[in-house]
């Protein structure tokens, strides 16, 4: 176990090595980042002072070295943009992505379980049917489109009156398919402090409305993957000798969906599970530029904007690092669910 | 709606001053605003830009200020007079404090100069003055060492700082007033001005709070707003999102794919103003040797239509444009007309020899002006019909402008807005003859020159006969265009939209800086 996971730790080490060489080889791609700081009629001469002072025209091998020895240290360089450490920034904005990362997770798992198992145990009910179907739309619809369709009906609202208003029935109709809004459009609101930096939006229920509908539109893009995901594993697992046996023994058959059948449909669930929690982190980028949600993603793409490089360089590491540790997680709990999977290949 | 009227704890104000003064109940206004970009520092001198001059316009008091019809208004200098040719002397407000409670004196004025002139970003436009001195307690003058008709448009520029305020070291041992790039100075985080607001809390990238200032001097100002909240919403459909809905009362850049939509909702209101930026092509004539060829440059301006693009593409949302001066600059030629005639630039290549067209790159930002990409695609499908190829690139900002100033393509777009409000300015940057060491014409990617121009602007710049200057502004503009030495496309319109109750109209002008002290918010 221990050796496991000092393995994982330099698994890290390398990944963000690498993550690094490769954001640091590429800055001269990601613009000139004193265009971003000086105005428009500022002369050629001051520029070049400000990029001499900033040591951008010193050579890759030099920059690099001097990043990685002040990164050894865990100083990650200041922010162009927001004059602050690269980590100070990053951590202010991190409790808003997890926040929101963590809200969709807790919808997707909330949903896709029980739809899932619903639609494997009764693949012909038109309930079934209707799910498979809403999931093929929800996952070719981009979650672009389905943040800004969300903000029109629930924040903006809208009224449609295709039924003669003036009828009992038709306005009837009418108030059915218009909807009010009223949902926040944008932001976090007022978050309550927790500590340090540390904001949430769990703790009042107002918090929680400006959090409804960014996590739907995260979740709309895993949500649909997740439950044809468990209904295809439910399915074939129903196939297996050991339920058709547990059935011919007679016990209930709801102790064999969801505590026999269900137990084995999970394995590659949790496996598929964790590395998409990663992309789920990459697709805030999305959600959090629609919804102004202060969050990473928001702010990488700020920095991009504004090539930024050493937030755009410490935010990509830190990505790195937490593909890494949300692997390492769920091989842990692959472990413990399973227990013939062995971690260090070595007898337990 | 956010626009909260939240009656003061009158009951805590009723007990704490009991004995004192009756407790008047207090409604509070305030406004919640959406730009697309928060300002980048607290710190006005740091960086030359619209967002750093709303800021300087909210949080403190120029010592004039342009009105709608582009003429000064008195700020914190209430009168001025030219005493000789190269002297203006400005008599100063009284009664003004800054935030911090200092008194605001002529010493404010000589000091935010000199910083002035210390700032890479304002130094050179702040060049032709030669020194500020204080005459007394109210009065400064501004001397030039050769007579410079342009001071007061620089004194739209100096925002006069709290000297007091910001003298002396901070925590750090850093001098408070240095300024610093990319840093943590102690006046990018720190502010104490004349201005109708303070500010009072800022996470930079997610808000800025401003209170009213309570001892603001204008009490003549309509403005009732207590209290803004600025967000920064980048997203073009979320702004908007967030105005339709009722979470913001104001948003500035409202997108033109909008306009529309907002003009039709009874709840929201739309003013839109014909800009002061202009938006061109160059040719560069040191790529392509045809572009030195006055018949193909003019061939070229033949062949766009400016009035097609400003209607279809921009929606209205433009004006074309046939020279860089808008209209209320000193050098603007009223007759100057768009050209568009497709025959005629047929018949002008052909008398230059290229009937059979050539090939040329064109590069274009993609998120820099309103359809800058679009734009650029039209007017590559213009040129195809006079038998010229266009290889078209488009790139996002960030990595437009090394590219620009690298001049690597043959016709490259730029929009420009003078920050003297001034003809002469939009020449020197633009088509003045490129000059590395001077810095004149960093942006002429065209490379067009024309020494007796450049020798007419420079006497522009002597000449403080306002009529006789804009004459001769007059006559660079006409060249120009006689000569077709890039091509003008358009002014790009202003629009600004905001709940019925907030009445912007007033506020809002041609340079984008809304004047958010004298804003009016209808009790609904």
């Amino acid at each position: 176990m221990i050796a496991f996971l000092i393995k994982r730790l330099f698994h890290a080490l390398l990944v963000m090595f690498v993550i690094s060489v490769i954001a640091f080889a590429i800055q001269d791609n990601l613009g000139d980042p004193i265009q971003q700081m000086v105005g428009q009629s500022v002369p050629e001469s001051e520029r070049a002072a400000l990029r001499e002072e900033l040591g951008l025209n010193d050579p890759f091998a030099v920059q690099y070295l001097r990043f990685a020895a002040n990164a050894v240290q865990f100083d990650f360089g200041y922010s162009y943009v927001f004059n602050e450490p690269t980590t100070d920034v990053i951590l202010r904005h991190l409790p808003a992505t997890l926040e929101l990362v963590a809200a969709s997770t807790f919808l997707i798992i909330a949903l896709s379980i029980p739809i899932g198992v619903y639609s494997a145990i009764r693949p012909r009910a038109w309930l079934s049917r209707f799910f498979m179907g809403v999931s093929i739309i929800g996952i070719s619809i981009p979650v672009f489109l389905t943040a800004i369709v969300l903000i029109q009906l629930f924040a903006i609202g809208v009224s449609w009156s295709p039924f003669p208003a003036d009828t009992g029935w038709g306005a009837w109709l009418n108030d059915l398919i218009s909807t009010d809004g009223g949902m926040p459009a944008y932001g976090r609101g007022d978050p309550v402090p927790v500590f340090g930096t540390w904001e949430t939006n769990f703790a009042s229920l107002e918090g929680l409305t400006y959090l409804v509908l960014p996590a739907i539109s995260l979740a709309s893009i895993m949500l649909p993957l997740f439950i044809r995901l468990i209904r295809a594993e439910m399915l074939e697992v129903m196939q297996s000798e050991y339920v058709k046996f547990a059935r011919a023994k007679g016990i209930s058959l709801r102790r064999i969906y969801f505590l026999h059948a269900l137990k084995n449909t999970m394995l590659p669930v949790i496996t598929v599970g964790g590395v998409q929690i990663g992309t789920l982190v990459a697709y805030t980028i999305l959600t959090e530029t629609v919804f102004q949600w202060p969050g990473m993603g928001l702010m990488f793409l700020d920095a991009i904007e504004r090539s930024d490089i050493p937030l755009i360089v410490t935010y990509l590491m830190i990505v790195g690092l937490i593909f890494v540790i949300t692997n390492t997680l769920v091989d842990l709990i692959y472990g413990l669910v399973n227990p013939t999977v062995k971690l260090t290949g070595k007898p337990a | 709606m956010t626009i909260k009227k939240t009656l003061l704890a009158s009951a805590v104000g009723a007990a704490m001053t009991a004995a004192a003064i009756a407790p008047a109940a207090q409604a509070e206004t305030t406004l919640s605003m959406a730009y697309d970009a928060d300002p980048v520092s607290l710190d006005i001198h740091e960086q030359l830009s619209g967002g750093i001059l709303q800021l300087s316009h909210m949080t403190f008091d120029p010592l004039v200020r342009w009105n709608k019809d582009l003429e000064f208004a008195p700020r914190l200098a209430t009168d001025w007079e030219q005493v000789d040719d190269t002297t203006l002397r400005m008599t100063l407000r009284e009664g003004v404090e800054f935030h911090s409670g200092n008194a605001f004196t002529a010493e404010d004025v000589v000091w935010t100069v000199e910083r002035l002139k210390r700032s890479p970003d304002f130094k050179a436009i702040f060049a032709p003055i030669a020194s500020v001195t204080a005459v007394d307690e109210h009065t400064v003058e501004f001397t030039t060492e050769k007579p410079y008709p342009l001071l007061l448009n620089l004194a739209t520029y100096i925002f006069p700082m709290d000297s007091q305020f910001y003298s002396g070291e901070d925590a750090d041992g850093d001098p408070k007033d240095e300024i610093v790039k990319n840093g943590n100075s102690y006046a990018s985080r720190h502010l104490s001005g004349t201005g109708p607001f303070e500010v009072s809390e800022r996470q930079q990238g997610v808000r800025v709070v401003f209170e009213r200032h309570d001892d603001y001097w204008d009490e003549d100002s309509p403005g009732n707003v207590d209290k803004i909240v600025m967000t920064p919403i980048s997203e073009n459909a979320t702004r908007v999102a967030a105005l339709l809905s009722g979470d913001v009362d104001f948003i500035a850049p409202v997108p033109p794919n909008d306009l529309e939509r907002i003009r039709n909702d009874d709840d929201t209101q739309l003013v839109t103003m014909t800009g002061t930026r202009i938006i061109l092509f160059h040719m560069n004539q040191e790529r392509v040797e045809a572009f030195q060829d006055p018949r193909v440059r003019q061939a070229f301006a033949y062949a766009i239509n400016q009035e097609g693009i400003a209607d279809r593409l921009m929606k209205g949302f433009a004006t074309p444009a046939a020279q860089m001066s808008p209209e209320g600059y000193a050098g603007h030629v009223e007759d100057l007309a768009p050209r568009y005639d497709l025959e005629r630039a047929q018949e002008l290549m052909a008398e230059a020899g290229y009937e059979d067209g050539f090939e040329i790159t064109m590069m274009a930002p993609n998120n820099r002006y309103v359809n800058d990409a679009k734009i650029a695609q039209a007017v590559a499908a213009m040129l195809a019909r006079i038998n010229v190829t266009v290889d078209l690139k488009t790139l996002p900002k960030a990595q437009y402008w090394g590219e620009y100033d690298d001049r690597v393509a043959d016709m490259m777009m730029i929009g420009w807005h003078a920050d003297t409000e001034d003809s002469a300015n939009l020449h020197e940057y633009l088509t003045a003859c490129p000059d590395a060491d001077s810095g004149a014409g960093q942006y002429n990617a065209g490379n067009y020159c024309n020494p007796e121009l450049d020798a007419l602007v420079t006497e522009a710049n002597l000449e403080v006969d306002l009529e006789a200057r804009a004459e001769m502004l007059q006559r660079v503009e006409q060249t120009l265009h006689d000569e077709a030495a890039f091509i003008p496309l358009h002014w790009q319109d202003l629009a600004w939209a905001s709940a019925a109750n907030v009445d912007i109209e007033p506020v809002v002008n041609v340079m984008n800086f809304p004047y958010l002290g004298d804003l009016v918010v209808e009790e609904e």
